[in-house]
């Protein structure tokens, strides 16, 4: 048994605490994780005190007698940090995206209660590729959460996404010499398509099928959603 | 040539870094087409190739040019003139600070602190090292990249690197017999090896100072549920060389002069845990140091000290290959290095597992510092009691330092661990300094109080770098100096380091150029904490701490900065609109301040 936030829960050997948190019903906020892939840990938004010590929770492996905090003062302000901080990096314009409503980003922010972006926005020169028929690329929202990237190289078995660069230049580039997503062999059937949490990655023409106001998160806070879906109950990729 | 370059280096995945800097090296760029090419002959995705390219300083999509220069950009290269130096050069070349000039001549960048700071101003010129830089030099430097004279032809005492070791202790007092630690070691067993490392007290000298014997103990036992020794789990050895700390330069010499006892001190740590293979991981700005090193072990190789049954000693094999870096700091860390080892951006693992149980290849692997190495050679042909004879009962043995900065005395110290940092001053001709950064900017920045604490894991821990600022120095921009590298040097897998580096670079850009307020010391303090909380790894840990200790000892220091307002913009509304007015034939600067309604 470990506990979080006082309450006892239980898990089984060689989960992580994100795993026995989700089994238990206990929503952990993050963004890089997904329960078909291993641990991943980039995010940040998941981390917890562990027996005193920060700790990522999608990494971290449960263990007997961890006394997890995760609803501290503390670490609600460092949540709605980090977010900020991803709000800042890119070029996040809530109000003309296409996204809105069904935006892991945006619907995480709203459950963490954050109501501005705090720290000065970095407004970088990131690119739009339209160059697919199907499948457009705004890199303006990318988070770096290497979701496409896991998803195209484990479950598509292309490898069409890669993170290069290093520190804030890091940007999200794909598998072709021209640098354009259509001279690559993605299709829009893969599973690094639909995986994007947030408008980096849209299918062409399917923006507005959904009016904003009746989208996921318009109805569905994030914690329940994902409870849902992690737990097994079906895959909320968009 | 591309297909030879692919060849030396055996055609594995895993030696696409390697592969990489040799066709930077002979093509001063890694085109597109190449990244496609390798990608093929490598069986890798584009995207790795592309990945690796763009994440190492060193590398580049485009040309750097016939003289791809570099000025090391460390706090005391800055404080020497550097970045004086390196803007005459650019003006003289007609080239822009961080351009290639249009006809493909040269290159001028800054780097990372290169490891000579007791001989700077340094640059690294195709990979080769500038020493003790000067205006005089850097005019005839000019010259030579314009008239398309060859390195060869350049003045030797340029290149000329020495080892200014001022105080000899334990490691560097006496030269080891070639071999001595391994004869030893070839009558013991693992334990009987790994028990006499123990007895010393040896924690590791890279820094962190985890004890020696603990981390071979641990390879040597394995993953849970494997057997201790198991022959069939493939171990390595890895020593890191990567030496990225600004300030240290311990490990260079020791590379230099006591490169036979690196590789002992690994066949030792071979031998003990069952490996046949080890890497030496040699950061980029020491590949000056690269053809003598496979001398030492082709030396080594002929004398039956490495490779097939070792001193004559049936199936004591070891051998050992040289994998350079390419300008990266975070390949420091001993996941990031594994990453690197592996062909990978050096982006630090997940822990647990560590390399120890999961490294290389995911096996069981020794990450050690090459001081680390050295020492284990020395206890072993010498005896844990020895190395007993100085240091604490937590901190045994000596501490190499690498001193620089404001004193008449710069290089190696190598001290007994417990002795206070005011001993090392007064050895090395540092005349009333205003603060010490111990263990380089991700260590400790100590004022005068101080100077009576003493170097060691129980107290001021290092790895050895040991910067001096005088009085006259401006500990803010001291401060600023080692932000930038943080945020220069984030691999980017993290939120809180990737954007929280650069917003604390923002800040701080911001109090030194005399716009911030009080607001922005609380601002400061409070995203410092929440980098070092969230962070993934000891960079993003550690990269506050400039700010935060500096701001803690000289609280005047950045008050007397500070605007008496409660808010000030983060940028210069009137620079902002100098372009505009230039665009639109203006020349009415700081009109708004006059406009009235």
């Amino acid at each position: 048994m470990l506990t979080i936030d006082g309450v006892a829960l239980s898990f089984e050997a060689g989960q992580t605490i994100m795993e026995a948190a989700t089994a238990a019903g206990v929503y952990l906020p993050h963004l890089c994780h997904h329960p078909e892939f291993k641990p991943h840990g980039s995010c940040k938004l998941c981390t917890v005190k562990v027996n005193g010590r920060f700790a990522s929770a999608c990494t971290l492996p449960a263990a007997e007698g961890q006394e997890v905090l995760s609803e501290t003062l503390e670490l609600r302000q460092l949540r709605v940090r980090i977010t900020q901080m991803l709000f800042v990096e890119g070029n996040h314009f809530c109000p003309g995206c296409e996204q809105s409503g069904d935006c892991k980003l945006q619907a995480t922010a709203y459950a963490l209660g954050m109501l501005d972006s705090h720290f000065p926005h970095f407004f970088p020169a990131r690119r739009v590729d339209a160059s697919h028929p199907d499948i457009l690329l705004d890199l303006d929202r990318c988070i770096l959460c290497e979701l496409c990237v896991r998803a195209s190289r484990d479950m598509d078995g292309k490898s069409v996404f890669g993170i290069a660069g290093r520190g804030m230049e890091s940007h999200l580039v794909v598998d072709a010499e021209s640098g354009a997503l259509v001279d690559t062999v993605i299709e829009v059937s893969d599973r690094a398509v639909k995986i994007c949490p947030v408008g980096a990655i849209l299918i062409k023409r399917t923006a507005y099928e959904k009016p904003i106001g009746q989208r996921l998160y318009d109805h569905h806070p994030i914690q329940a959603v994902l409870l849902q879906a992690d737990q097994g109950g079906g895959s909320c990729d968009q | 040539m591309l297909c030879e370059i692919v060849d030396h280096h055996g055609g594995e995945a895993t030696s696409l870094l390697q592969v990489l800097i040799d066709v930077q090296m002979r093509f001063r760029c890694v085109p597109a087409g190449v990244m496609t090419f390798l990608a093929e002959i490598l069986h890798l995705p584009r995207t790795q190739i592309q990945a690796v390219v763009e994440f190492y300083s060193f590398l580049s999509v485009t040309s750097t040019g016939r003289f791809d220069v570099r000025f090391s950009d460390s706090v005391t290269d800055q404080l020497l003139g550097s970045r004086d130096l390196a803007t005459r050069l650019c003006q003289r070349l007609g080239v822009k600070l961080g351009e290639t000039r249009a006809d493909d001549a040269v290159s001028v960048h800054l780097t990372s602190c290169t490891g000579l700071s007791d001989q700077g101003p340094a640059a690294l010129v195709n990979g080769q090292v500038l020493t003790r830089l000067d205006g005089d030099r850097i005019v005839q430097m000019a010259d030579f990249i314009d008239q398309e004279i060859d390195l060869d032809a350049w003045p030797k005492a340029w290149f000329r690197v020495e080892d200014q070791v001022q105080l000899e202790g334990l490691l560097l007092a006496e030269e080891l017999p070639l071999g001595a630690c391994l004869e030893r070691a070839g009558t013991l067993d693992a334990v009987g090896i790994i028990s006499e490392i123990d007895r010393s007290g040896l924690r590791g000298r890279g820094g962190a100072g985890f004890k020696t014997a603990v981390k071979w103990r641990f390879c040597y036992e394995g993953a849970e549920g494997t057997l201790p020794g198991d022959p069939s789990i493939t171990r390595y050895v890895v020593c890191n060389a990567d030496e990225g700390e600004p300030g240290t330069f311990k490990d260079r010499v020791l590379l230099s002069r006591n490169a036979h006892d690196v590789f002992e001190g690994m066949t030792v740590c071979a031998r003990a845990i069952g490996a046949l293979r080890g890497f030496l991981y040699l950061r980029g700005e020491y590949r000056y140091l690269l053809d003598t090193l496979l001398k030492v072990l082709e030396a080594r190789r002929s004398r039956g000290l490495l490779g097939r049954n070792i001193l004559g000693v049936e199936g004591f094999d070891f051998n050992i290959e040289i994998h350079l870096g390419a300008g990266a700091y975070i390949c420091g860390e001993e996941s990031a290095l594994i990453e690197s080892l592996e062909g990978k951006p050096g982006h630090p693992r997940n822990r647990p597992p560590y390399p120890v149980t999961c490294g290389y290849l995911g096996q069981p692997t020794v990450v050690n510092n090459v001081e680390t190495f050295v020492a284990a050679a020395r206890i072993m042909a010498f005896g844990a009691d020895w190395f007993l004879s100085e240091g604490t009962a937590q901190s045994t043995g000596t501490k190499m330092l690498s001193v620089s900065g404001d004193c008449e005395r710069p290089g190696i110290y190598e001290v007994p661990f417990g002795t206070p940092v005011s001993v090392v001053m007064h050895r090395c001709g540092a005349d009333d300094p205003m603060g010490v950064q111990v263990g380089g900017p991700s260590g400790t920045f100590i004022g005068k109080a101080e100077f009576e604490r003493i170097l060691g894991f129980e107290d001021l821990s290092t790895g050895g770098s040991m910067m001096v600022f005088s009085q006259a120095r401006d500990v803010v921009a001291i401060a600023r100096g080692f932000t930038h590298f943080f945020a220069h040097e984030s691999c980017g897998f993290c939120t809180p380091c990737r954007v929280g580096t650069s917003l604390l670079r923002q800040l701080i850009d911001k109090i030194a150029e005399g716009h911030g307020t009080p607001h922005d010391l609380v601002e400061m303090t409070q995203l410092a904490a929440i980098v070092k909380n969230a962070s993934h790894c000891g960079l993003g840990q550690t990269a506050a701490n400039p700010l935060m200790q500096t701001l803690e000892r000289f609280p005047e220091r950045y008050q007397e900065r500070l605007k008496t307002t409660l808010f000030e913009p983060g940028f210069d509304l009137d620079g902002a609109l100098e372009v505009s007015r230039q665009m639109t034939g203006r020349a009415d600067a700081n009109a708004h301040l006059t406009q009235v309604g």
